[in-house]
C-alpha cells in the first residue's frame, strides 16, 4: 500500500484567543483529489496555509511530501504548486512576464502544452489586471504549476466565476490529475467537490467532522433517501399527508425506508385513481449531507 | 541569479509604466526642478548656487520616501508577497529588489538634473563630481533604507502616508533644500538634523562644493551610511508576508532607524 504524501496529525493554530484548527488528523495520498469542505471559518484556509508552508501551527507534526513545512520551506516550495484564495500578482504584470518571472525562480522552462490546455495562449501580452476573474485563475493555475510539482493545493480555484470558466477549470485540474499529481482542493462548493473529489473532509469549527468519499459520506449520516413524485391529479399532494413538502410539481418525502414508501406511492397513486408521472429515489446531495452536519454542530 | 535580474528587470520597467511611481521617480522632482529652476531664480539669486544638491536631493526623497512604500504595502495587502513566498522567493530578494530599483531611477533623475542644470539654470557644477557622487548614493541608500521600512512596518497606506509627510515635508522645509540650515534657530537646527536630508545637504556643500560647513562633512557622510544600515537591517527583520505575520521583532523596533540621526543631532549641532 503506497504510503500517505501528507500526513497531518493533531493540527492546532490558535490566533490570539481563536482555535482557527484544533487537534485535525487526516492523509492524502498520492494521485488523489482531496477535498477540504466547510463554512466560512471553519480553518480549511489555515490547514492549507500550514500544510503551504505560509504558517506555522502551534501544535501537531505535518510531513508534505516528507518535509516539515514549518523546518524546510524552501524545500517544501520546490515541490509542491499553489493558487493562493485571492488574486495574487502585481497588476502591471504581463502574463508571459509572470510566466518567465516565477519559472526562472524554478529553474524550468514554461511548458506550452500547459499554456495552451489553460487556453494562455493569447493572453501572453496582457497584464494581469486586465483579465477577467476566469483568466486570473488560469494564469494563477499556470504559475502554481509551472514547475510540475507533485502536490497542487488549490484554494477555492474558482469561487466568483461564471459556469463554463468553472467547468473549464475542472477539466484542467481532472487532467492534472490524471497526469498523477496530487491535488488538495479547498472550497465551500459542495458541488464542485462531489464532482471532482476523491475524497473529502468537511470542517466545522476548526475540527474534521467527517471524512471519506462523497459517496461515503452522503450515504452515512442520518440515513435519508428522498423520494420525490409527481402524478397527474396531485393526489398525494392535495391528500395533505405532513410527511410530504411540495417542491414545485412534486411531493417529496425524506424516508429511512425507501422501498416502503415507493409501495405506499404506488398503492396511494392506484387507490386514488392517479396517474404517476414522475418518480425518483435520490441520496442527499454532498450539500444536504453538509447542511444536516452543520446544523449538528450548531445544535 | 537570473531570475534575480529578470525580476529586476521586470520591476525596473514598472517604475516607468506605472503611473504613480512614474510621476514619484521622474514626473514630479523633474517638473519641480523646472519650475524652481525658473522662479527661484528671479526670487533668490543665490539659489543657483545649491540648486543641483537640492533638486537632487528632492528627486531623492520623492522617489525614495513618497514612491517606494506605496507598491510595497499594495503587494503585503494583496498577497502579492505571499504568492512569491510559495514560490519560494526570499524576504531579502523582495526587499532589494524594489530598493535597487528605486535608486537606479533615482541615478537616472540625478543626471538628468546634474547635465541640464548648468545648461538651462546656469548652476555651478560640482567641484569635486566623485564626491557628488557619493554623497548621492549615501544619501539615496539611507532613504531608500527608510523608504523600504515605512513599506515594511506601516499597517496600510493611510498610516504610510503619515510616515512619508513626517519625513518628507520637514526635510523639505528644514533640511537645507530650500532654507540654508544657518539661517535656522538652534533648536530648528537640532530638529533638522534628525532628518538624513539635512546630513546630505551639508556633505554636498562641504565634500563636493568645498564650502566650510559646521562640522566635518565626512561625520555626514558616516550618519547616512549608518542609518541606512540600521534600516534595511531592520526591514528586513521586521518583515511580514502578510498582515496575519506577527514579524519577528515589535513594530515599534522600527524607531531605532532614527538612532543614528538622533545621535548626530545630539553630538554634531549645537555642542
Amino acid at each position: 500500500m503506497p504510503k500517505p504524501i501528507i500526513s497531518v496529525e493533531g493540527l492546532r493554530k490558535v490566533y490570539h484567543d481563536h482555535v482557527a484548527v484544533d487537534g485535525i488528523r487526516f492523509s492524502v495520498m498520492p494521485g488523489e483529489i482531496f477535498g477540504l469542505l466547510g463554512p466560512n471559518g471553519a480553518g480549511k484556509t489555515t490547514t492549507l496555509e500550514c500544510l503551504e508552508g505560509l504558517r506555522v501551527g502551534d501544535g501537531g507534526r505535518i510531513r508534505v511530501n516528507g518535509i516539515d513545512p514549518a523546518r524546510d520551506p524552501g524545500r517544501l516550495f520546490k515541490s509542491i504548486g499553489v493558487q493562493l484564495q485571492v488574486g495574487s500578482l502585481p497588476g502591471h504584470l504581463r502574463v508571459s512576464e509572470a510566466t518567465a518571472l516565477f519559472a526562472a525562480y524554478h529553474g524550468v522552462t514554461p511548458h506550452p502544452d500547459m499554456i495552451a490546455i489553460l487556453g494562455l495562449d493569447d493572453l501572453a501580452d496582457t497584464a494581469y489586471d486586465k483579465l477577467s476573474a476566469g483568466q486570473k485563475r488560469r494564469v494563477e493555475l499556470l504559475l502554481a504549476v509551472l514547475h510540475r510539482p507533485s502536490i497542487v493545493f488549490l484554494d477555492e480555484p474558482t469561487a466568483g466565476l461564471d459556469v463554463s470558466s468553472r467547468n473549464a477549470l475542472h477539466r484542467i485540474i481532472r487532467t492534472l490529475r490524471d497526469g498523477g499529481t496530487t491535488i488538495v482542493l479547498s472550497t465551500h462548493d459542495m458541488a464542485e467537490a462531489e464532482r471532482l473529489a476523491d475524497r473529502v473532509a468537511i470542517m466545522i469549527r476548526g475540527r474534521i467532522a467527517v471524512i471519506g468519499s462523497p459517496r461515503e459520506l452522503t450515504s452515512t449520516g442520518d440515513g435519508y433517501s428522498k423520494v420525490s413524485v409527481r402524478t397527474r391529479e396531485h393526489s398525494i399532494l392535495r391528500s395533505g399527508t405532513a410527511a410530504f413538502s411540495r417542491e414545485d410539481d412534486y411531493a417529496v418525502v425524506f424516508t429511512r425506508s425507501p422501498g416502503t414508501m415507493v409501495g405506499d406511492i404506488l398503492q396511494h397513486i392506484a387507490t386514488h385513481g392517479d396517474t404517476l408521472v414522475d418518480l425518483r429515489v435520490e441520496r442527499p446531495s454532498l450539500e444536504e449531507r453538509f447542511l444536516e452536519m452543520v446544523q449538528d454542530a450548531q445544535a | 541569479m537570473q531570475a534575480f535580474i529578470l525580476h529586476f528587470n521586470l520591476e525596473f520597467w514598472s517604475g516607468i509604466r506605472n503611473r504613480t511611481l512614474l510621476l514619484m521617480h521622474y514626473l514630479m522632482p523633474i517638473g519641480f526642478y523646472l519650475l524652481v529652476g525658473t522662479m527661484m531664480a528671479e526670487i533668490n539669486p543665490f539659489f543657483g548656487d545649491q540648486m543641483i544638491p537640492a533638486m537632487v536631493a528632492f528627486a531623492i526623497l520623492s522617489a525614495a520616501i513618497m514612491g517606494l512604500p506605496g507598491p510595497m504595502i499594495e503587494a503585503r495587502e494583496g498577497q502579492v508577497l505571499r504568492n512569491y513566498r510559495v514560490h519560494g522567493v526570499r524576504a531579502a530578494t523582495l526587499l532589494a529588489i524594489p530598493a535597487l530599483s528605486t535608486a537606479v531611477h533615482i541615478g537616472v533623475t540625478a543626471l538628468i538634473i546634474g547635465m541640464s542644470a548648468p545648461l538651462l539654470f546656469d548652476a555651478p557644477v560640482p567641484a569635486s563630481p566623485l564626491a557628488f557622487a557619493g554623497v548621492t548614493i549615501a544619501f539615496t541608500l539611507a532613504s531608500v533604507g527608510l523608504g523600504s521600512l515605512i513599506g515594511v512596518l506601516s499597517a496600510n497606506s493611510r498610516v504610510a502616508i503619515l510616515w512619508q509627510q513626517a519625513i518628507y515635508l520637514p526635510s523639505m522645509i528644514l533640511g537645507g533644500l530650500m532654507i540654508p540650515l544657518e539661517v535656522l534657530p538652534d533648536t530648528f537646527a537640532r530638529i533638522a538634523h534628525l532628518l538624513p536630508a539635512t546630513y546630505a545637504m551639508q556633505a554636498y556643500f562641504g565634500l563636493a562644493y568645498g564650502e566650510p560647513t559646521p562640522y566635518a562633512s565626512l561625520y555626514a557622510v558616516a550618519i547616512l551610511v549608518t542609518g541606512a544600515i540600521t534600516a534595511f537591517a531592520l526591514a528586513g527583520t521586521l518583515f511580514r508576508w502578510d498582515d496575519r505575520d506577527g514579524g519577528r521583532l515589535h513594530p515599534a523596533a522600527g524607531a531605532l532607524a532614527l538612532l543614528p540621526y538622533v545621535l548626530g543631532a545630539w553630538f554634531l549641532v549645537g555642542g
